[in-house]
């Protein structure tokens, strides 16, 4: 115990490294998945064809991948990102838009074909019928889905460790290097980290599955 | 709902024409964007066919060193795919058991091991194990890593796919007289495992893609022997050939993500077509298994 009080101040900013590492790509994920779903349904046809290149193209592609990408290949064309932070939430939220914009077609698919035949009826053109009558029922039929993509991008935050991020996998590794004594301890510390976002989260998905279902 | 033909009207002719500016413009945009990146690599001499040439190049080993690290990553996937399997069904069963005391336990194994990383469990077995008198290499570790993990994953497919059994099925097997074990393997099983089959294959797929973590405990897989050939070439010639090895590397992922992805698309018409599993209902692929664990995901069957 002595010993997760002493490394107190190390764990928690790796704790909070991961918490903003995924809150940060999960917002940047979120935005471009909605923008990515609403190109996907555009009267333009170059525009849903370039959206359904970007989903097929990043789900097709292992994170490691887009991770060394962004961390070693775009030197080469003498691009750099600020920081490594902001690198690894570059890398998560481009690989997390494509798996948002998945859910969100099938949540505007799920919505019944009169709700926007009669947003057409009514005189509404595609961005407005889209904006407040398609997407706000969509994004509450996907909210189960949602919280599962949010799940499995707060897991794995974890390569960033991989890349000298100083998340709470850097931390385990560091602290398990140097206290090869108390290593079950420095588990249990870094699993309950890892604990105490996913299972909030999942409870609080629920939560809100269960105020804002439609029922039909 | 086809939104498609509801959400717009067919465009007419001057939408039409303002459709094709802006694909144009689009278009031009891309390629400038393109072409510079292309232009930049030049000036870095990036492109030089010397450079790349290495890739091919029997004496210096490359191709051999890439290939050795497929034959890894084929190899630690193989001991990941088999264990997580059996103990996957293992816990489905435990999972849907009659009695309490297996099933509370079990449960909480499985979302134990869903709700931590990959990479958490994989350290887990490199760094802890030892400690207790474990004699550990990379390949273990990994092979353990793989196989707690996908074995929870594994065993909410099956559990699953079990219960998409439409109810009627097993009923009536009951009231023939049968007992719980001949309900699950004659009438259950059978029908569950058509279904099951497309996510299945899928979640293999992604463990096979989720080895790539190794090269963080230092397994020698695809990822790790391109970097060690980088450090390699360095050493001897100083910072010619890293864009390419990282390139190459990178390349055979996407090939072998896509094949696989194919496989599971053929796996997946397969057993709709079938007759047999007109008494289920569609299973849903779950997230774990779309997003990976940085392995990525598989292209969705549709």
């Amino acid at each position: 115990m002595q010993f997760l009080i002493d490394n107190f101040p190390l764990l928690r900013s790796a704790f909070l490294t991961t918490l903003s590492l995924a809150v940060a790509s999960g917002l940047f994920a979120l935005v471009l998945g909605t923008i990515l779903a609403g190109m996907r349904v555009s009267p333009a046809p170059t525009l849903r064809g370039l959206a359904t290149f970007y989903v097929e193209v990043f789900r097709n592609t292992p994170l490691t991948v887009v991770f060394f990408f962004l961390f070693f290949g775009i030197v080469e064309i003498d691009l750099q990102f600020p920081s490594r932070f902001i690198a690894a939430v570059a890398a998560l939220g481009l690989y997390t838009a494509a798996f948002v914009a998945e859910a969100l077609r099938s949540g505007i698919n799920a919505v019944p074909t009169g709700q926007a035949e009669a947003a057409r009826a009514i005189g509404l053109d595609f961005g407005q019928s889209l904006r407040t009558v398609v997407l706000p029922q969509a994004f509450r039929t996907v909210v189960p889905p949602l919280g599962n993509v949010w799940i499995a991008l707060a897991k794995n935050t974890s390569i960033a460790a991989g890349f000298a991020v100083t998340d709470l996998t850097a931390a385990l590794q560091r602290l398990a290097n140097v206290n090869a004594d108390q290593i079950l301890m420095v588990f249990f510390a870094i699993v309950l980290g890892y604990l105490v976002i996913t299972l909030p989260s999942a409870w609080a998905f629920r939560a809100i599955e269960t105020r804002v279902a439609i029922v039909r | 709902m086809s939104t498609s033909t509801v959400l717009f009207d067919l465009p007419g002719p001057r939408a039409r024409r303002r459709q094709r500016i802006g694909t144009v413009l689009g278009g031009l945009l891309i390629a400038a964007l393109v072409g510079l990146a292309l232009w930049r690599l030049g000036i870095n001499g990036q492109l030089d066919p010397a450079r790349w040439a290495v890739l091919f190049d029997l004496r210096a080993g490359v191709p051999q060193a890439l290939g050795e690290a497929l034959l890894n990553t084929l190899e630690v996937a193989a001991v990941g795919m088999v264990a997580a399997t059996l103990l996957g069904a293992l816990l489905a069963a435990g999972r849907l058991s009659d009695h309490i005391w297996v099933r509370i336990p079990v449960t909480a194994i499985i979302e134990f091991f869903r709700a931590v990383p990959l990479l958490v469990l994989i350290l887990f077995a490199f760094l802890f194990l030892p400690t207790v008198g474990v004699p550990m290499t990379a390949f273990r570790a990994l092979a353990i890593g793989l196989t707690l993990y996908n074995m929870a994953v594994l065993a909410e497919i099956f559990r699953a796919g079990i219960l998409s059994v439409d109810r009627g099925q097993r009923e009536a097997a009951f009231a023939l007289g049968m007992r719980k074990t001949q309900v699950m393997t004659l009438v259950l099983l059978p029908q569950a495992v058509r279904r099951m089959l497309p996510v299945l294959v899928a979640q293999l797929v992604v463990l096979l893609k989720d080895s790539s973590l190794g090269f963080i405990v230092g397994y020698l897989e695809l990822l790790r022997q391109a970097r060690a050939l980088v450090e390699f070439f360095n050493f001897r010639f100083g910072d010619l050939y890293t864009f390419q090895l990282y390139v190459a590397a990178g390349l055979i992922y996407i090939v072998v993500n896509v094949l696989l992805s194919q496989l599971a698309r053929y796996v997946e018409k397969r057993t709709a077509r079938s007759a047999k599993t007109a008494a289920t209902e569609q299973v849903e692929e779950p997230v774990d298994v779309q997003m990976g664990q940085g392995g990525g995901g598989v292209g969705a069957p549709r």
